[in-house]
């Protein structure tokens, strides 16, 4: 496949060199606050479940603002943040040999037992 | 060079709609792509917090001003939401707020229009959430995951915003003379430039359309702009007022409204910088982020000490 960027002009995507000029200069910003992964309970009894994430100098400023942006109409009861650098993931790559070995083992769903009318509701 | 391989798996999972996630092997392009268009409408989203900011003060009465601030922070909020999205793809908050105000990332040239009379806001509601809305939808089911996601909260949001702003039009439309007068000069104003937000014709390309190929885009500007026009030109009947198109008529055949020729003279000159607004929102942009530098300075050296105070379990 051609790997050339092909140039289109979209709503909401404008290319650079239609761009006008600035003397703006660029500062670097000193402090970057970190980022934050935020969790919601949306309702008691539910679990949390990633939200979203965002930039706060600390634990509360991340709560606040996690508060701020995305329980304003009521999506949440409860709130976790934590820091997104101690969020360990698993890699793209090691999926197949990470959940693959799972999908020849049926006989671990309750459907694969065939059982006479009378106790298969069990 | 990149093997086929990938370019090809990766083409197959976009074929078969699966969507694409931040450590997912991507071509460049895509990912440059992404970058450029999410942080533009990240821009877009804060940028279009200006022209209405302008008015939460003046709004008529408690309850307008109560409705514009919501709506003002929603928008704060899915400048945060796209800032976030494009962040996964490997660019820093601060080198996208940098290029926004250096003017090398653009954002939405709508909003270098002004918002001369109360009605503006109305017809801002309307005709430009309106518009940025039939884009938005598209967009919930793009190909790159916290895209899609993003603007699935931000849709969802979004429609207060279009109904808002034409409830108002529409007390307007059943004021005195001078508020139906004012109702539909803010329409004349609003109109083209809403047109605009869509972009250039479809045939103005001589490529094809890489952003269709990768989903990133599933539908194309003029398809998006007949929608629209569609949509507004049923919805005015009910305001009582008239769109500033001698051209726009029913086409039988087509099942479609036709109209006339937007301007792009206009377009590209607004775009380039020249249009009525452009100094004045991002001197308000670059005044705000350097007069506040303080308080993310202080609000992070307040966390260092506090740290070293009470150490962590």
């Amino acid at each position: 496949m051609n790997t050339t960027f092909i140039r289109k002009f979209f709503y909401g995507d404008i290319p650079d060199e239609k761009g006008g000029e600035s003397s703006y200069e660029v500062k670097q910003d000193t402090t970057t606050w970190p980022l934050w992964e935020v969790f919601i309970r949306s309702k008691q009894g539910l679990d949390h479940k990633h939200a979203g994430s965002l930039h706060a100098s600390d634990a509360k400023m991340a709560i606040e603002n996690a508060r701020d942006v995305y329980t304003r109409r009521m999506e949440g009861v409860s709130i976790w943040v934590v820091e997104s650098k101690y969020i360990h993931a698993t890699n793209p790559e090691e999926a197949g040999e990470l959940f693959e070995p799972a999908e020849d083992k049926i006989y671990r769903h309750p459907t694969f037992y065939q059982l006479p009318d009378e106790v298969n509701k069990m | 060079m990149v093997s086929p391989d990938f370019e090809n798996s990766f083409q197959k999972k976009i074929d078969s709609e699966i969507k694409i996630e931040p450590k997912d092997w991507m071509p460049d392009a895509y990912r440059k792509t992404n970058i450029r268009q999410i942080s533009q409408h990240a821009h877009s989203e804060v940028v279009g917090m200006l022209p209405e900011g302008n008015w939460i003060g003046r709004a008529p009465s408690l309850k307008r001003k109560a409705i514009l601030l919501a709506k003002v922070q929603d928008e704060g909020g899915h400048g945060l939401y796209l800032y976030a999205a494009a962040e996964t793809l490997g660019i820093s908050r601060d080198e996208m707020i940098n290029d926004l105000h250096t003017g090398k990332a653009k954002y939405s040239s709508i909003f270098n229009y002004p918002t001369l009379t109360w009605a503006d806001i109305g017809a801002v509601g309307w005709l430009v959430d309106g518009a940025a809305i039939m884009n938005q939808v598209m967009l919930t089911r793009t190909s790159y995951g916290p895209y899609a996601r993003g603007m699935v909260r931000i849709c969802k949001e979004e429609s207060f915003h279009q109904r808002q702003g034409f409830e108002s039009l529409l007390v307007l439309s059943r004021g005195t003379k001078e508020q139906k007068e004012m109702c539909q000069d803010a329409i004349n104003r609003w109109w083209w430039p809403a047109l605009m937000m869509f972009g250039p014709h479809d045939n103005e390309s001589q490529h094809s359309e890489q952003s269709m190929l990768w989903k990133i885009k599933r539908k194309s500007n003029d398809e998006l702009r007949q929608n629209f026009v569609v949509m507004i030109a049923e919805q005015i009947k009910t305001l009582g007022m008239k769109l500033p198109d001698p051209d726009l008529k029913w086409n039988e055949e087509r099942k479609h409204y036709d109209f006339g020729e937007i301007n792009w003279e206009e377009f590209w000159q607004v775009v380039k910088g020249n249009g009525p607004c452009n100094k004045q929102r991002l001197e308000a942009r670059r005044k705000a982020h350097d007069e506040g530098q303080w308080v993310r300075d202080a609000a992070m050296a307040y966390a260092k000490k506090e740290s070293k105070k009470t150490p962590t379990n």
